[in-house]
């Protein structure tokens, strides 16, 4: 029984993909699947670090946005400083300057996040009302900040020259950028994967987000875990900010705040605490807004918002719902 | 030989939220022995064992382990001292395997084979399900999990919250006899159980709480043998309870 | 007077002489404070105490966040800003958009709740805040309807334009206009509808909601039906938010997405019920006013500051007057860590 329903789940999503085969040319397809799974992959990037404290923490942030914010001006001011290698003819050096721009962004924004962690976070554990009071008032602070620090006009982001370019295979229009996005968010969901299955540090994240009493009962200092993952996830929601700032090309001091909407309805979607169902639930998203876009441009958001009341009429928990006691 | 202390509560209390649960209690846990937590459904034993483990904040009284206050120590410290905790719901990871949940038990991350083997002699189903997922485990099975976890480190007391509630009589005999080995390798057990069954045939020392406090503390044989003070303590004959 | 407040006084002596400066300042505001700029600020004053109000019965009564309080606000002020737009200036719409705007709210926040006030609390909030972002969009796409980004610029009936008259001389050098009866409007209706706040949090009903807000499971225990109870409340606190929206297109004469529909509202909503004190209802009150001032007169203020550091490095910038919102959030911050009552609770606390 359970074992079908997980089965359910994972279906999900090729037999989306391949319901709107119909629907559209086969090239047109293509591109809307491939701009759909790198759009996923970004969501993924900024999602998971936020689904992982709330199963870990029971702790909902609500300015999580700010550090997808923080991750795009981040890219603006990496990208414009290596204008030089992003610039140049050579596809190594294009992607290397958009690689600083990452490392740069995880790095920035994870010691933000520990800041802000120990700022306004770990006040408020327990109370669910406090944090989403206190996290919007952080939402707020952060978002002004980043005004004081970038103005408040909208930047450009030197996108790397070779990264701006599509290419055809098939009929099919592919934009190179997005296939670096689908190749990031593999790689990092891999390595997430990875750490949390095969490492002692994972099992106790997983055992943690199932029952965090009886992991401190065993010996374990969940304190120091749930920083940890904190701070990982706003590197990641930083990651996945440099990604889009790269992919909108401009970025406003909101561009985070729009993204949290979406974000919401990934972790939702995929069930709360479970990494497995925001990688599915986010590529879901990315699809669905991409096929819908295509289809009814005025029904992009508004399709997701069905999606996810649709998912939760029929699981109420999400799609991959975490065992709680 | 003297009998040594390990565990003692002086005049613990302790609120949930706006509610007075322990008035004040005073236990004393000898080393090396079990000793049986009894008492009717809200006399605070859970609440009492939760306050041991720190989950719960004393608000007076004292909490003293091997010596050592440990009243305000954080949980996963107190843990560390050698106690391990099994709840009434058993806190199995559902989702992790029955390997996985062993191995959070292991102060290292690694097995001392002489331990497993233990465990695998006195539940041997475990090792047939040694990759499967906790959460696919029958309710015994979870709790020989549970109790397995306290074995496969060596720790100097066991906290056991109500094993038998909800199991069959077959599993509570196969509990019983993982409880003798327990007993046998010297670990000091506070045990709280309904079923009188399993808290006689177990239990060295017996303590019996009503409205959060302890109103009798002694030898089990001596309760045992007294049908007048259990019918004054319990409420009911314990003889005709088995 | 007791009655009028359901017995419900502000409880402290100080707040007891705020909330009765606020009554006098607002009632005779075109006389103690004569000018464009103060009537306006004087009428959002009332429409925001009233929207504040209105959003603390769910947040302050029943623990609820919801984020899309602003988009009941807007339907309201859609409501009364179509049919006028559309038919032109009349009475019978203003008052039948008021009172379709509160059922339709009403309706929606009730359907709302009840799909997801089942599930965690939390969710609730992460999927007002979808709707809430869903509505915005409908608002800027239904071109036809709602005038999408540009909004609706409508006339209002002869009474409340600029150009009638009362009485022909001035009184006490007021003049006896549109201007001033529609400021009386707002401040009529919502005096109503803050009375009406203060009776439903009084009442066996409003007792009920603190209950739940206090133990869910004690309240479900006896007997309550506490999803039942606080879908009621949504719906209560949605109608009574969508009438403060018609209030708001009659204020300004138009209405669109960022004068009632933006997430920046939202966020002074929340600023506004927390800093004054959550589950007191003057609390917003207090709150409103300040942060409307604020808005009006906190940003010269800021210029001055930002003058003054002028030459220093980034200090010019954090108290530039577009800044003021930085300020009112590490307020916010504050508030929320050591004055979780906010001002109003903080000085109840202290009679009790």
């Amino acid at each position: 029984m359970k074992a079908r329903r997980d089965v359910t789940a994972w279906v999900l999503l090729p037999v989306v993909a391949l319901a709107m085969l119909p629907l559209m040319s086969f090239s047109t397809w293509v591109t809307l699947t491939i701009a759909g799974a790198a759009m996923g992959m970004m969501l993924f990037l900024m999602a998971s670090g936020l689904t992982l404290v709330f199963g870990l923490m029971d702790v909902m942030n609500f300015a999580h946005g700010a550090f997808i914010t923080l991750g795009a001006y981040l890219a603006v001011s990496v990208l414009g400083r290596m204008a030089g290698w992003g610039g140049s003819e050579s596809l190594w050096l294009n992607l290397a300057a958009l690689g600083v721009a990452v490392t740069v962004g995880a790095v920035v924004t994870g010691a933000v996040g520990a800041v802000f962690e120990r700022m306004i976070v770990r006040r408020v554990y327990g109370s669910h009302l406090q944090q989403i009071l206190i996290t919007m008032g952080g939402l707020i602070v952060a978002g002004q900040l980043v005004v004081v620090v970038w103005g408040a006009q909208p930047l450009q982001v030197a996108k790397p020259a070779l990264l701006r370019g599509s290419f055809l295979v098939g009929g099919a229009a592919i934009e190179s950028y997005r296939l670096v996005a689908v190749a990031l968010g593999l790689v990092v969901f891999g390595v997430a994967h990875a750490v949390l299955n095969r490492t002692r540090i994972g099992l106790l994240v997983r055992a943690g987000v199932e029952n965090r009493e009886m992991v401190e009962a065993l010996g374990f200092r969940i304190e120091r875990l749930f920083v940890g993952v904190f701070v990982a996830g706003a590197a990641l929601a930083g990651v996945g900010g440099v990604m889009w700032g790269g992919y909108q090309e401009i970025v406003t001091a909101t561009i985070g705040d729009e993204m949290t909407v979406l974000i919401f309805i990934v972790i939702i979607i995929g069930g709360l605490g479970s990494v497995t169902g925001c990688f599915q639930a986010a590529v879901l998203v990315g699809l669905t807004t991409n096929y819908v876009g295509y289809l009814t441009p005025k029904l992009a958001l508004g399709s997701n918002i069905a999606l996810m009341v649709l998912v939760l009429l029929w699981r109420p928990r999400g799609l991959f719902p975490v065992a709680k006691p | 030989m003297v009998e040594k202390v390990l565990l003692r509560l002086e005049g613990v209390q302790t609120h949930i939220g706006r509610y007075h649960i322990l008035h004040g209690v005073d236990l004393v846990v000898p080393e090396g022995e079990l000793t049986v937590l009894l008492g009717r459904n809200g006399a605070g034993k859970t609440t009492t064992l939760r306050t041991i483990m720190g989950l719960w904040r004393a608000s007076a009284g004292r909490i003293v382990f091997d010596g050592a206050d440990i009243t305000r120590m954080a949980t996963p410290d107190i843990a560390r001292l050698g106690i391990a905790y099994v709840p009434e719901a058993m806190g199995i990871f559902t989702g992790l395997s029955v390997r996985e949940n062993l191995v959070l038990a292991t102060a290292t991350g690694r097995f001392d084979a002489a331990l497993l083997d233990g465990v695998f002699a006195l539940f041997p189903v475990l090792k047939v399900k040694w990759n499967d997922a906790a959460g696919g485990l029958s309710g015994g099975q979870k709790q020989m999990l549970a109790i397995s976890r306290a074995m496969v480190e060596r720790r100097r007391l066991m906290i056991v919250d109500e094993p038998t509630k909800g199991l069959a009589p077959a599993v509570i005999e196969h509990l019983i006899g993982g409880f003798r080995t327990l007993k046998e390798s010297r670990t000091t057990v506070l045990l709280v159980e309904q079923n009188f069954h399993m808290a006689r045939s177990l239990g060295d020392g017996v303590a019996v709480m009503d409205d959060g406090r302890v109103v009798h503390a002694g030898g089990m044989v001596e309760l045992a043998g007294d049908e007048a003070l259990q019918g004054r303590l319990l409420g009911l004959s314990l003889a005709a309870h088995q | 007077m007791r009655r009028l407040i359901s017995g419900d006084r502000p409880g402290h002596p100080l707040a007891d002489l705020l909330m009765l400066a606020l009554l006098v300042g607002l009632a005779f505001a075109p006389f103690l404070f004569p000018g464009t700029k103060s009537m306006a600020a004087a009428s959002r004053i009332c429409i925001f105490i009233v929207l504040a109000a209105s959003y603390d019965i769910l947040l302050g009564y029943t623990g609820i966040v919801s984020f899309a309080h602003t988009m009941f606000f807007a339907i309201g002020a859609y409501a009364v800003a179509i049919p006028l737009a559309q038919g032109g200036p009349s009475w019978g719409a203003i008052v039948g958009g008021e009172l379709a705007g509160a059922a339709i709210a009403a309706v929606l926040a009730g359907l709302i709740a009840l799909l997801s006030l089942r599930v965690q609390k939390i969710f609730f909030s992460m999927i007002t805040l979808a709707v809430a972002s869903l509505a915005g969009i409908v608002a800027a796409q239904w071109r036809d309807v709602t005038g999408g980004e540009d909004g609706l610029t409508f006339s209002l009936p002869a009474a409340l334009g600029p150009g009638f008259r009362m009485v022909q001389e001035p009184f006490l050098g007021v003049r006896f206009d549109g201007r001033l009866v529609t400021y009386y409007l707002i401040f009529g209706v919502c005096l109503v509808l803050f009375g009406l706040m203060l009776r439903i949090v009084n009442s066996p009903f409003g007792r009920v909601l603190m209950a739940i807000r206090e133990n869910e499971f004690r309240a479900e225990a006896l007997g309550y039906r506490t999803v039942i109870y606080r879908t009621i409340a949504s719906a209560q606190a949605a109608a009574i938010a969508a009438v403060a929206g018609g209030l708001m297109a009659i204020l300004l004469r138009y209405n669109g997405p960022q004068s009632t529909l933006s997430f920046e509202i939202m966020v002074d909503i929340l600023l506004m019920v927390v800093i004054g004190g959550m589950g007191t209802l003057y609390g917003p009150a207090l709150g409103a006013t300040v942060i409307v001032l604020a808005q009006y007169y906190l940003q010269p203020g800021l210029q001055a500051a930002s003058d003054a550091v002028t030459g220093w490095p980034v200090l010019p910038q954090l108290f530039h007057p577009d800044r003021w919102l930085l300020w009112l959030g590490v307020l916010f911050i504050l508030i929320v860590y050591f004055l979780p009552a906010g001002i109003i609770g903080t000085l109840r606390r202290r009679v009790r």
